[in-house]
């Protein structure tokens, strides 16, 4: 934290000519400013670089899909790395899942009688694979809190041996066929929540961020401290309001593929207008869970008891075992709900896939810890933020994917991704040093 | 002074605590009235601040009794410690330097309003009112405590145990890291806490210190108590040559 926001807010001064005063006035953090800067600024690069094929709906709604298994775990591993833990072993946990609802719904629960059609057998599944990564993070994390083995060497050893077990479960072979509902997860043309539902949830969130705007203020005023501005306030509500109308409309200006819509319209008897069906997509499922996931950790991190203990364990891990915090059960339950995570990240990889391979989800833990570093995590511990992390993610994966649509080579693409990494972490470094 | 038939504010007697075979608190007995304040010094490794981590519940004693007032008690953890109202202010302060002062003030008991979220904006409300009666000029409500001054953090951590009401408090060390006028400070708080009835047991290495403020004053030497006396019964020599030696001088026993 820089101390200019800091001052701005306890003793306002005239600080408004300069961006960073106007900035701080607004309470706004300087991270997350510059990083949203950073990404529309590798959009728009993107964008000129392709004649503007870059920036249309259908490629870029693939671009969020592609994202959000990184993502989902990024919020997890923030929580992690602030608890001065890691964990190394998420990569092998998505694929130990996947593989996990891949062969519960190819093969166990069909041979328990239970029918693919049946329309349970996805729910049966997903609870199981969610409680299986549960149980193998709580299980790494009672080992790192309470028998005290380094997390490093702990999921280090989870990296290795649970894609081994992987490799047992399914006798070294893929497995496809997931039961269809289950498939949505995945995101695609139908594998979204369509368009009214989005609009629905677009202005439920621009309400919502209203109505959030104005409790804050009325609970700081409750007690007679200083609020920010009125103008700042409506101007952030007004804002945030609007970007998440707009986010609802790009959503919905993907339209279902000519195909699909025509097939759509003759099998529910609809005459097709000239230019064909209009389908709005709306906002894919994995992106949904994405939203969900981003606004339930941040809650978790900076509304309850959990997050505090856990932010306080990674300033100080003596200061929160004399304030009476059970840091140890504090520690095991960060690492259960990163196994929880990697459970969700595991359903959108398998959905997507229609199945499982036996690498899915290697090397994932890189590209996770890359994005909460990016995102302004310190590996000293302490510091971080959960949509910092999300947003961290969204830049690699829009360098990478852009790279990609650009016929960049993957050879090169990982010397990019491995110089933006340093970089980004360097200059984060810097501008801490200098903030003092 | 409280009359000698009530029973002692803190007691505790025959204390062992042990690291690694090596005793660090050899079978010491120590009590503590209420409106008193009993300086403990020493030197290096004598043993005060691991037998005032017995009694604040950050180690847990391997053998001895704690009674407070006159009940014994098990404190194996520091809530044990908070929930009879024994408050300790740490030499190194214990504050989580990445968060900011309210959520130090309360760490481990936050303030929560009816669904278990917390309430920040009541904890800094308390925070408020009691940092404006230790430090008045204190503005910086929001900043990490890792930006502050020392005099602040410390005013911090001493805000931390003055505010849940405590009648026993330990103060390690209190004024190692501060200038002269935040000691002075922190001198007149310690006056005003015991008239105000509480318990305090005083660390430190400063006799000076010890002197002005102890009514009582216990000199521990390699994890024994050597002796306790009346500050009034000695002079600065005899404490010292207590804590040098590890002995008392046949003038100054109680």
């Amino acid at each position: 934290m820089t101390d200019s926001v800091a001052t701005a807010q306890d003793e306002p001064q005239s600080a408004g000519s300069s961006l960073r005063g106007v900035l701080g006035s607004l309470g706004i953090d300087l991270r997350l400013f510059g990083m949203l800067v950073a990404l529309a600024l590798i959009l728009v690069y993107f964008g000129i670089r392709t004649d503007g094929k870059f920036l249309s709906p259908s490629n870029l709604v693939v671009l969020a899909i592609q994202a959000s298994v990184v993502a989902v775990m990024a919020t997890g591993m923030v929580l992690v790395i602030v608890s001065r833990n890691i964990d190394l072993s998420v990569g092998s946990i998505v694929g130990l899942v996947s593989m996990t609802y891949a062969m519960l719904m190819t093969q166990w629960m069909p041979d328990l009688g239970i029918r693919f059609d049946t329309g349970y057998m996805w729910i049966v599944a997903l609870a199981l694979g969610l409680g299986l990564g549960t149980a193998i993070g709580a299980l790494q994390g009672f080992v790192i809190a309470y028998m005290g083995v380094p997390s490093f060497i702990v999921t280090l050893g989870g990296l290795l041996s649970l894609r081994g077990m992987v490799w047992v479960l399914s006798e070294g072979a893929a497995k496809s066929g997931l039961a269809e509902p289950f498939q949505l997860l995945g995101g695609g043309a139908i594998g979204a929540i369509g368009g009214p539902a989005t609009w629905a949830v677009g202005i439920a969130a621009a309400v919502g961020i209203v109505a959030l705007t104005y409790y804050g203020r009325r609970q700081r005023s409750r007690f007679g401290f200083r609020v920010r501005p009125p103008w700042a306030d409506a101007l952030l509500a007004m804002v945030g309001a609007g970007a998440v109308v707009g986010l609802a409309a790009f959503f919905n200006a993907n339209l279902w593929p000519k195909g699909l819509a025509s097939r759509y319209a003759i099998a529910n008897g609809i005459t097709e207008p000239p230019g064909g069906l209009r389908i709005e997509v709306g906002i894919p499922w994995p992106v949904v869970l994405v939203i969900g996931v981003t606004l339930v950790m941040t809650y978790l991190a900076t509304r309850r008891r959990f997050g505090r203990d856990v932010f306080a364990y990674g300033g100080n891990p003596e200061a929160a075992a004399l304030a009476g915090i059970n840091t140890r059960w504090t520690i095991m339950k960060v690492f259960a709900l990163m196994g929880l995570l990697c459970g969700i990240s595991a359903a959108i990889a398998a959905a997507r896939l229609n199945g499982s391979t036996l690498d899915i989800g290697q090397g994932n833990e890189l590209y996770v810890i890359a994005a909460a570093v990016v995102g302004g995590t310190s590996l000293a511990g302490g510091i971080g933020t959960i949509p910092g992390a999300v947003l961290g993610g969204l830049v690699m994966q829009t360098l990478a994917y852009g790279l990609n649509f650009t016929r960049v080579t993957s050879a090169v693409q990982n010397i990019v991704a491995g110089i933006v990494l340093v970089v980004a972490v360097g200059f984060d470094t810097y501008n801490r040093r200098r903030a003092g | 002074m409280t009359a000698p038939e009530s029973p002692p504010l803190v007691e505790m007697r025959n204390i062992r605590v042990s690291y690694g075979g090596v005793h660090a608190v050899d079978d010491v007995s120590i009590d503590l009235r209420a409106g008193e304040v009993v300086g403990l010094v020493g030197g290096n490794g004598a043993g005060k601040s691991t037998l005032m981590r017995a009694l604040s519940g950050a180690r847990r004693a391997d053998s001895g009794t704690i009674l407070i007032d006159g009940k014994t008690v098990t404190i194996t953890n520091p809530h044990d410690a908070k929930r009879h109202g024994i408050e300790t202010i740490y030499q190194t302060l214990a504050l989580a330097d990445n968060l900011n002062a309210p959520a130090n003030l309360f760490l481990g008991r936050e303030m929560t309003n009816r669904i278990g979220d917390l309430d920040n904006a009541a904890m800094e409300d308390q925070t408020r009112k009691v940092m404006a009666r230790l430090n008045p000029n204190f503005t910086r409500f929001s900043s990490p405590v890792s930006s502050l001054s020392g005099g602040q953090r410390q005013a911090v951590a001493i805000a931390r145990a003055v505010h849940f009401n405590a009648r026993i408090m330990i103060m390690d060390e209190p004024t190692a890291a501060l200038g002269p006028a935040e000691t002075a400070q922190v001198r007149d708080l310690i006056r005003q806490l015991r008239a105000e009835g509480l318990g305090i047991f005083l660390v430190s290495h400063d006799i000076h210190d010890v002197f002005d403020l102890s009514d009582r004053i216990s000199v521990m030497y390699h994890g024994k108590v050597v002796g306790t006396v009346n500050k009034a019964d000695v002079t600065h020599d005899d404490v010292l040559s207590m804590i040098i030696l590890g002995r008392e001088r046949e003038a100054a026993t109680q």
